[in-house]
């Protein structure tokens, strides 16, 4: 019982096959086995969001999820919010606003703007406040992180 | 973190007979967000992890059955924050289940999780102490239905005998109207555990319950049927001196990285009234809506 077990999702649309160690997090399987390094390893116990994943439709921190449990579900990551090599109307926002400094927060930092865009297409600051509480920055980028979600939700409603 | 053997059982049946064949060794998992911290810093080394999320009898869900709302144990926050009948009913639960760490957290933290891991900061804790609630469990002898009164014994201990887990906990539907509140003080939204939870519900024949949390070892529920605490009229200082001896088993730690005794207590005193007050409102706006 304590071998590889063998599991099958779907990662940014992929369906992959892979075994994996019971005591592996999903956020290990996909750094270290995918190679998908966009996802960030920082805090290890839910407090920084920097390993922050979309799992079956909603964001988890991937730090706290073992692989096994994603068996027979659907992975999103930073990789795959665009097409191959663009960037989605949140992440161009992203750079216009100027929400990215040293940028290692920011992989987790998009996956929950997006994940609340998708949720509340013209979120409130509050709103943003509340759904991005869960990703630390230290460089403290906290208001051109808000202003690129207004920005992006504003473009969106063109 | 140190190997363990997954297993993944499809009926409570198989999930209380390894927890029972494995005792101390077993570990369940439900969201992980508690769990998976201690599995990490190797503060628990189970021998095997059972997973409840495969289980068809405990799939997630809120039902009404006979007056009684009844929540899987395996229910995340989200989904309890954003139910109408625990907003209608139980607005205390559907505030502390709104607070409960991130929008990360809220989507894998359960219910049973946070009931079970029995921290004295729970926040669904004094929520569900003023509501009531019955936990429901399945064990080796069969199911029992704990008042939640009595699960708690303290920061990760509960009442719950070997091989026993929580399948759901049920909420009695009150027949009149209630008013009730969740409030906490926290040094950080999102990250942070709360330093003072209470929670306050009183209904229309003036009985007040006021629960509170992370002042001790253990959530404390205190009841007042005097229609003191109820009464709009009275003054504050008249409700401080019945307050006081309601927070009687307050003991915050002298040891904790959080917040001082001082702090808490002064907190709780402040939470108190001020859940009076609102719970107040709230059963009035509910008499009002008739
Ligand atoms: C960053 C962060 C912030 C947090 N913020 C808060 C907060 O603001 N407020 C708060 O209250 N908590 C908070 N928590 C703690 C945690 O998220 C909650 O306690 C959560 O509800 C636990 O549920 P879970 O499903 O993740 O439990 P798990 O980690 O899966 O399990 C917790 C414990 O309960 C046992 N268990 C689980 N389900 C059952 C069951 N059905 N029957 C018997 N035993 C069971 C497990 O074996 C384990 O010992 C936070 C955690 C993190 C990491």
């Amino acid at each position: 019982m304590n071998g590889m077990i063998p599991i099958q999702v779907i990662v940014n649309g992929r369906a992959r096959t892979i075994e994996v160690a019971a005591h592996h997090t999903l956020l290990e399987v996909l750094r270290d086995d995918l190679q998908l390094t966009g996802t960030k390893e920082c805090c290890l116990v839910g407090e920084c969001g920097a390993c922050t994943v979309r799992l079956d439709g909603r964001i988890v921190d991937s730090c706290l999820v073992l692989a096994v449990e994603a068996d027979g579900g659907e992975v999103t990551t930073v990789e795959g919010l665009a097409p191959d090599g663009g960037l989605t109307r949140l992440q161009g926002s992203f750079l216009d606003e100027g929400g990215v400094q040293c940028g290692f927060c920011i992989p987790g930092q998009v996956m929950a703007a997006d994940d609340l865009l998708r949720r509340v297409p013209s979120p409130s600051v509050a709103e943003i406040q509340d759904g991005l509480a869960g990703n630390l920055c230290r460089c403290g980028c906290y208001g051109q992180i808000t202003a690129a979600v207004l920005a992006a939700a504003k473009a969106d409603q063109r | 973190m140190r190997a363990f053997a997954y297993t993944r059982p499809t009926s409570i049946a198989e999930a209380v007979a390894l927890l029972d064949r494995h005792g101390p060794e077993a570990r369940l998992l439900a969201g992980g967000t508690d769990l998976i911290i201690r599995l990490r810093d190797g503060s628990l080394v189970p021998e095997v992890v059972i997973d409840l999320k495969r289980i068809a009898e405990l799939q997630p869900g809120i039902r009404e059955i006979d007056r009684r709302l009844v929540i899987s144990a395996t229910t995340v926050m989200t989904d309890i924050a954003a139910d109408p009948r625990v907003a209608m009913h139980f607005r205390a639960l559907a505030e502390a289940a709104a607070v409960v760490g991130s929008v990360q957290i809220r989507n894998r933290a359960t219910l049973g999780g946070n009931v079970c891991n029995a921290s004295p900061a729970a926040d669904t804790a004094p929520a569900l102490l003023v509501h009531e609630a019955i936990a429901v469990t399945a064990g080796p002898a069969g199911s029992r239905r704990i008042p939640i009164d009595e699960l708690f014994v303290r920061s990760g201990v509960t009442t719950l005998g070997r091989g026993e887990l929580v399948t759901a906990i049920e909420l009695p539907i009150p027949a009149g109207r209630v008013g009730s509140v969740h409030l906490r003080r926290t040094r950080r939204r999102g990250h942070d555990l709360a330093s003072v939870t209470l929670a306050c519900a009183i209904d229309t024949a003036g009985v007040t319950r006021l629960a509170y949390g992370s002042v001790g070892p253990r959530p404390v529920v205190a009841v007042d049927a005097t229609g003191l605490l109820a009464d709009r009229t009275a003054t504050p200082e008249a409700k401080a001196e019945l307050l006081e001896r309601m927070f009687a088993d307050a003991s915050p730690s002298p040891r904790s990285m959080r917040a001082s005794p001082e702090y808490r207590l002064a907190m709780l005193r402040v939470l108190g009234l001020r859940g009076l007050d609102i719970a107040i409102e709230r059963l009035a706006a509910a008499e009002g809506g008739r």
